[in-house]
């Protein structure tokens, strides 16, 4: 074993543009593996923690907020918006059959001028209805949020004197959420008071959001339990038809758009990584072939020396598999380089929930994506290292003296 | 240590219509025994090297059998036979045949890594360097060697594991005169240093090395001379 390691360290080390040709190839191999997988295992998760963090089985909104995609825009993008309708749809809904619990919740969008601290979404809820929103603040925060205090999103930086001013109205940071992958990673959660005061500070400093809107008579949305026993897609069609000016829709529907557009991106990544694949084994297998021809006369002459026809081709296929090793270990680094510290980017870019998994996870995929890739690269040298063991080293001293 | 070959021959298939085969060496007997350089000499293609790689069980032969000490090298795997070719055979091939990857002192060194688990200290290498003139250059890759050097360095190489049998393949090819001298002298050293020396070549000098002389013409092997 020794005999080979130093053999193959020498020979990669004395054919440094052979090495660097392979080692890349093989980085390519990791590469998009591990980058592949690394994108769709986040786009899943992404997927989840937002099916998860709906928390509801319908959601409604005021027909116009639908119709503009402001809602998705909230929620996806991270993009502050304002849409309100009468709390009298809210009493509506609540008298449909098969409605079992419905919960308003108020957006308000700070801004970056001096009354804010930064422009972010506020979404109030109302602490007696909620059932989608305290689940999760329960994760980070035991207690119930008094008025003044607020929960942030997780991509959210926290002041060091712990609070947050909108629209001079000075909260306090009792809670950070997990992260999500999605828009509500910048958002800010607060109860129906604080957020009310909000907004009646913001109208005497000049907003002038909420000139048809009664602040006290308003929400934003309305997040829908339907009953055991009851179809979600009939209490949704009920909704619809007996309130009108606003539009229901059931989350399975809101996540069946993103989980198509993830199925878009997956089918893409996987298609390229195939390629990739299928281009750089066969490169592989022919560099093997020609590697191991042009170097026929050299393992007759091992042979000549005592080598056995297994330790020929033990040295290739370690070669082979150091080789692959290099390569893998830089493809999977370059990978996570490229993925981990830009995934915000990424997402902005695919436009759709992407939330990268643990530590944990991650070093698995990589770990996983390199023992794939050495076990290809040394695949590949297997057919040519089982040919040389074949050819009697008399002949090939023969063809080649 | 002795070595011999009873009843071996080889037989290469062409390609192509009628008779597709032909013998490179015919059935043939010979003896290596110990202390004697024995010296075969022919025209190229006559079959003077498929003999000697059958020889050095390299090249299985179509019949008969390669006894080495009584032990038949072809009735082993391959596995033990290489085992045993390292220890006890020395092959010097025809052609360049350093390693191009390994120092010249590697590359004297590399026999002795594949088995052992005490491989071949520096000094030694370096004195078999020295024995074959080249010692200056222990550190120089192949590629920078003249054909003479590569010459010394395979010699030195066969050497290593200090072997009872020498098997030598136009060791002095593209020789000069002195170079040639040098080679051959160092050859019949190592006979009358008790080893079973084979010395395949052209090189008419050779025979005055040479306790005996084998002409090999169309696969078949004939005594020449006594020296």
């Amino acid at each position: 074993m020794r005999f080979a390691r130093l053999l193959s360290l020498k020979n990669m080390k004395r054919k440094p543009a052979r090495t660097a040709a392979l080692v890349l190839l093989a980085a390519f191999l990791s590469l998009s593996i591990f980058g592949g997988s690394l994108v769709i295992t986040s786009l899943q998760n992404g997927l989840r923690s937002y099916e998860a963090r709906l928390g509801a089985d319908i959601v409604a909104v005021p027909y116009q907020a639908r119709a503009k995609g402001t809602f998705e825009s909230i929620l996806l993008q991270g993009i502050p918006g304002m849409f309100y309708m009468d709390e009298q749809y809210y009493e509506k809904i609540k008298t449909i059959d098969g409605v079992e619990r419905a919960a308003p919740q108020f957006y308000l969008a700070s801004t970056s001028s001096g009354c804010c601290s930064v422009a972010v979404q506020i979404i109030g809820f109302d602490p007696e209805q909620d059932f989608t929103v305290q689940p999760w603040i329960r994760d980070s925060y035991a207690d119930t949020l008094g008025d003044g205090d607020i929960v942030v999103g997780s991509d959210l930086t926290i002041p060091k004197n712990g609070t947050l001013t909108f629209y001079n109205t000075q909260c306090r940071i009792v809670a950070q959420l997990d992260k999500t992958g999605t828009g509500l990673d910048t958002a800010v959660y607060t109860n129906m008071n604080t957020i009310k005061q909000m907004m009646k500070n913001a109208e005497s400093l000049g907003f002038s959001y909420f000139a048809d809107v009664d602040p006290d008579h308003a929400v934003s949305s309305v997040m829908i339990k339907v009953a055991d026993g009851y179809d979600v897609s009939e209490v949704t069609g009920d909704i619809n038809v007996h309130v009108r000016h606003i539009e229901a829709e059931q989350t399975t529907s809101m996540i069946s758009g993103i989980a198509d557009g993830l199925s878009n991106v997956s089918r893409i990544v996987g298609g390229l990584t195939v390629m990739i694949w299928v281009l750089a084994i066969v490169i592989l297998v022919i560099a093997f072939a020609m590697i191991s021809h042009e170097r026929a006369k050299e393992f007759a002459i091992l042979r000549v020396m005592g080598a056995s026809q297994r330790m020929v081709s033990r040295l290739l296929l370690t070669e082979s598999a150091l080789i692959s090793l290099i390569g893998a270990t830089l493809g999977v680094a370059l990978a996570a380089l490229i993925l981990v510290p830009f995934s915000g980017a990424i997402s902005t870019a695919l436009d759709l929930p992407y939330l990268m998994p643990e530590v944990g996870a991650i070093v698995a995929l990589a770990a996983g994506a390199l023992a794939l890739s050495v076990l290809a690269g040394s695949l590949t040298a297997a057919v040519s290292a089982y040919r040389i063991s074949k050819k009697e080293a008399g002949l090939i001293l023969r063809e080649g003296a | 240590m002795d070595l011999r070959a009873e009843g071996v021959s080889r037989r290469y298939f062409r390609q192509g219509k009628g008779r597709n085969f032909f013998f490179a060496v015919q059935e043939t007997d010979l003896t290596l025994p110990a202390g004697n350089l024995i010296e075969i000499t022919g025209r190229s293609g006559s079959g003077k090297s498929t003999l000697l790689n059958m020889l050095a069980g390299l090249l299985e032969p179509t019949t008969g059998r390669v006894l080495l000490d009584g032990t038949d090298l072809y009735a082993l795997d391959d596995g033990k036979r290489s085992i045993l070719r390292n220890r006890s055979i020395g092959v010097i091939p025809q052609g360049q045949t350093g390693l191009h990857s390994l120092t010249v002192l590697e590359n004297v060194k590399l026999p002795s890594l594949m088995y052992d688990r005490q491989p071949c200290s520096d000094e030694r290498a370096e004195a078999l360097l020295e024995r074959v003139g080249i010692a200056h250059l222990r550190d120089v890759y192949p590629n920078e060697l003249s054909g003479g050097e590569m010459r010394r360095l395979a010699i030195a190489r066969a050497l290593v594991m200090d072997p009872g049998v020498l098997l030598a393949d136009e060791p002095t090819g593209d020789l000069d005169d002195e170079n040639t001298h040098a080679v051959l002298s160092l050859l019949r050293q190592c006979a009358d240093g008790g080893k079973a020396v084979l010395l395949v070549t052209h090189e008419r000098e050779a025979a005055q090395y040479a306790h005996a002389v084998y002409t090999m013409s169309g696969g078949i092997l004939t005594a020449a001379d006594q020296g």
